[in-house]
């Protein structure tokens, strides 16, 4: 279990304060730029920093993650490079989660065994694989036990009642609720269909919820919120780096981006 | 229709290591539903009696099994055999699989149904079915093989099929798989997804080899009743696996029946040009399941080419991996030469022009007679007709239609 993840819901928690965890792509828009980027966002107010591993084929995800993904792997981001950054990253921040979010076989080729004993080393919290359900993780869940690596699980819309209890029972970290049936950046999120798949998960599990997909701006983060314990603003947050020309400008883009959510969050009655 | 199959995949799905159902949690109760749907209609009476049915008199099967004397005595070995897809409602032997998929689709009450395709074989044949059981359809298909099969494009759209073109990635065959998966996420209630190959995650691989197996199941009836004994040898391509699943299966537990599946070499293994997945590949997690496949030391899949756009894939079915890893089946690869070659060459000695795909195994099978007996047997799985591959021959000859 990471200490870092349950310090950060804990601390949250006793100051009724929603978390914010904002994704990005790392490496994208530039390798270089991702842990300036990554600090800008903890200095804005995220509490939890998601960090997204390019792949090739992310089958999970809409147009605007493929594309940051797409750019990443042209320059050269691989899952070491991904490790590095976080490693620079805990230099000067030791408070703030960082969970990696991707997809099998970026892990599978690092090594199931090898990947979670870097991956704590660097100072990685969480882990969580978009197309590795619980019942798949076999080795590589043994390992992440082993050294303390949450595995993050997903419950959505489609998951049933047996489910939620079955993936209750082997999540670590806080459980992470899909808001829709479709791919990230999709559609319109309706938060008035929250309240009664968020109360299930909780019947099942004391972990924190966060909720993500589809949540594209503070008014929609704070309806959201009014359900959950976090927030995961993603796509939006990826496309408006997209255009940065620079590591400074990048960073008041992250800055520009967190700050208001951060505030309404905040100034929730 | 299927036989009690018994054996692998075991009930979550796994051959060995291999399988596995590696998908969004979106997706983990339509899989679910898919595979209760199937276990209950597969042995339903109607369904099988329907499908039975709509395999003789829409499809046209059995398929005959042909004995290709000129092509033989060019080989001066073993006898070779044709077992005739190509002569199924719409060319090759798609079909069996979409109209097994298309009738569960309308059994479990899902008026919409999508697909992947690479070649447009099954994008043609889901259209097909698609047409005939009133069904919207719409077909994912990579860019750059809406270009090279463009016939088969004008062909789905004729049957009122939607075609959506893919740029991302390579635009082939595997992006157009991720972008019908990413349509499944989002309308998975009334949407089934005719997977055209025994790929993907479960029960995907052991369904779509079911529904083929009646290749096999056919052609082991058919030879021994020919020629009063078993083939020596089974061959056929390997793009995703289905038509070579769909005829090995039945003879799995024939040991005296040797099986190659043939993988697309395109300029040579060592050139890094290829779809050879089981030959040049190694085992990772791909499109649902865990299986062979082509990727960097990062993990990234990489770009494939064949000729031939069904084999232009960089992955492959799991029960193929397992096979290798048992040494049940033995894979090897031929090259876009070779089996342009051997395009030519059935075509002229017999008369009979080959999709690009199955040209691969005439390629193999060949080779191997050639070196065999001339009393022993290969039967090659002609998998599909050669008529949408015309404009890239004439291409590659700097020919213009
Ligand atoms: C005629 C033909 N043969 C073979 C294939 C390869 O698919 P599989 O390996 O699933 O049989 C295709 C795919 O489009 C095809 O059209």
């Amino acid at each position: 279990m990471s200490q870092r993840i349950a310090d950060c819901f804990e601390l949250a928690k006793k100051a009724g304060r929603k978390v914010l965890i904002p994704f990005i792509t790392a490496g994208d828009p530039d390798p270089g730029w991702t842990v300036a980027v990554m600090h800008a966002l903890a200095g804005a107010g995220a509490d939890l920093i998601e960090l997204g591993v390019p792949f090739s084929d992310p089958m999970a995800d809409g147009p605007v993650i493929q594309l940051a993904s797409e750019r990443a792997i042209e320059k050269h981001v691989t899952l070491g490079t991904v490790l590095e950054m976080v490693k620079l990253f805990r230099q000067t921040d030791t408070d703030t989660p960082v969970v990696l979010m991707g997809y099998m076989n970026p892990v599978e080729r690092y090594g199931n065994k090898r990947f979670p004993d870097h991956a704590t080393i660097a100072g990685v919290d969480g882990l969580l694989l978009v197309d590795c359900p619980p019942q798949e993780r076999d080795d590589l869940g043994v390992a992440m036990n082993d050294v303390g690596l949450d595995g993050i699980c997903l419950v959505t819309p489609t998951t049933t009642r047996e489910r939620v209890k079955d993936i209750a029972g082997v999540a670590n970290g806080f459980i992470y609720y899909v808001s829709l049936k479709g791919i990230t950046g999709a559609g319109q999120l309706d938060s008035s269909e929250l309240r009664e798949p968020i109360q299930q998960i909780r019947e099942f599990s004391q972990l924190p919820v966060a909720v993500g997909f589809g949540i594209k701006n503070a008014e929609m983060a704070v309806n959201v919120a009014a359900h959950s314990d976090a927030v995961v603003m993603g796509s939006a947050l990826v496309e408006a780096l997209s255009v940065a020309k620079n590591s400074e400008e990048a960073c008041s883009v992250a800055t520009a981006f967190v700050a208001p959510v951060r505030e309404s969050l905040d100034n929730m009655g | 229709m299927t036989e009690n199959q018994p054996g692998l995949p075991d009930k979550r799905g796994h051959f060995g290591e291999f399988g596995g159902q590696f998908v969004s949690e979106t997706l983990m109760h339509a899989l679910d539903e898919l595979q209760q749907a199937y276990g209950h209609w597969r042995k339903d009476e109607e369904f099988v009696q329907r499908m039975d049915e709509d395999l003789a008199n829409y499809v046209g099967r059995p398929s005959p099994i042909y004995y290709a004397q000129r092509y033989s005595e060019a080989a001066a070995g073993a006898k070779i055999y044709l077992k005739r897809e190509d002569l199924n409602h719409t060319g090759a032997h798609k079909i069996n699989n979409t109209m097994g998929q298309g009738l569960l689709a309308r059994y479990m009450g899902k008026k919409r149904v999508i697909a992947e395709t690479g070649a447009g074989q099954h994008g043609v044949a889901t259209a097909t079915v698609a047409a005939r059981l009133n069904q919207s359809c719409r077909v994912y298909m990579g860019d750059v093989d809406i270009q090279r099969q463009a016939i088969n494009v004008f062909r789905m759209r004729l049957l009122g099929a939607e075609v959506t073109g893919v740029s991302a990635g390579s635009a082939t065959l595997k992006d157009a798989l991720n972008e019908a998966m990413r349509d499944w996420v989002g309308n998975v209630d009334d949407t089934f997804y005719i997977i055209g190959t025994v790929a993907g995650p479960h029960p995907y691989p052991e369904m779509v080899r079911d529904f083929n197996a009646v290749v096999g199941r056919e052609a082991r009836r058919q030879m021994l009743k020919l020629c009063d004994s078993l083939p020596d040898a089974l061959v056929a391509c390997v793009g995703g696996g289905s038509n070579a699943m769909g005829l090995f299966h039945p003879f799995l537990e024939d040991k005296n029946v040797k099986m190659f599946g043939v993988e697309a070499a395109g300029h040579g293994l060592e050139s890094g040009q290829h779809a050879a997945s089981l030959c040049a590949g190694r085992p990772g997690v791909l499109h649902g399941c865990r299986t062979y496949l082509l990727d960097d030391d990062a993990g990234q899949i990489r770009h494939t080419h064949s000729i031939s756009a069904g084999l232009d894939y960089p992955g492959v079915g799991p029960e193929h991996a397992w096979l290798k890893e048992t040494g049940r089946a033995d894979y090897v690869a031929v090259t876009d030469e070779e089996a342009l070659r051997a395009f030519h060459q059935l075509t002229r000695l017999e008369g009979i022009m080959p999709a690009l795909e199955s040209s691969h195994a005439l390629a193999y099978g060949f080779k191997l007679a050639a070196g065999m007996r001339p009393d022993q047997r290969v039967l090659i799985n002609l998998s599909g007709r050669g008529d949408k591959d015309v404009q890239t021959v004439a291409e590659i000859e700097g020919l213009s239609l």
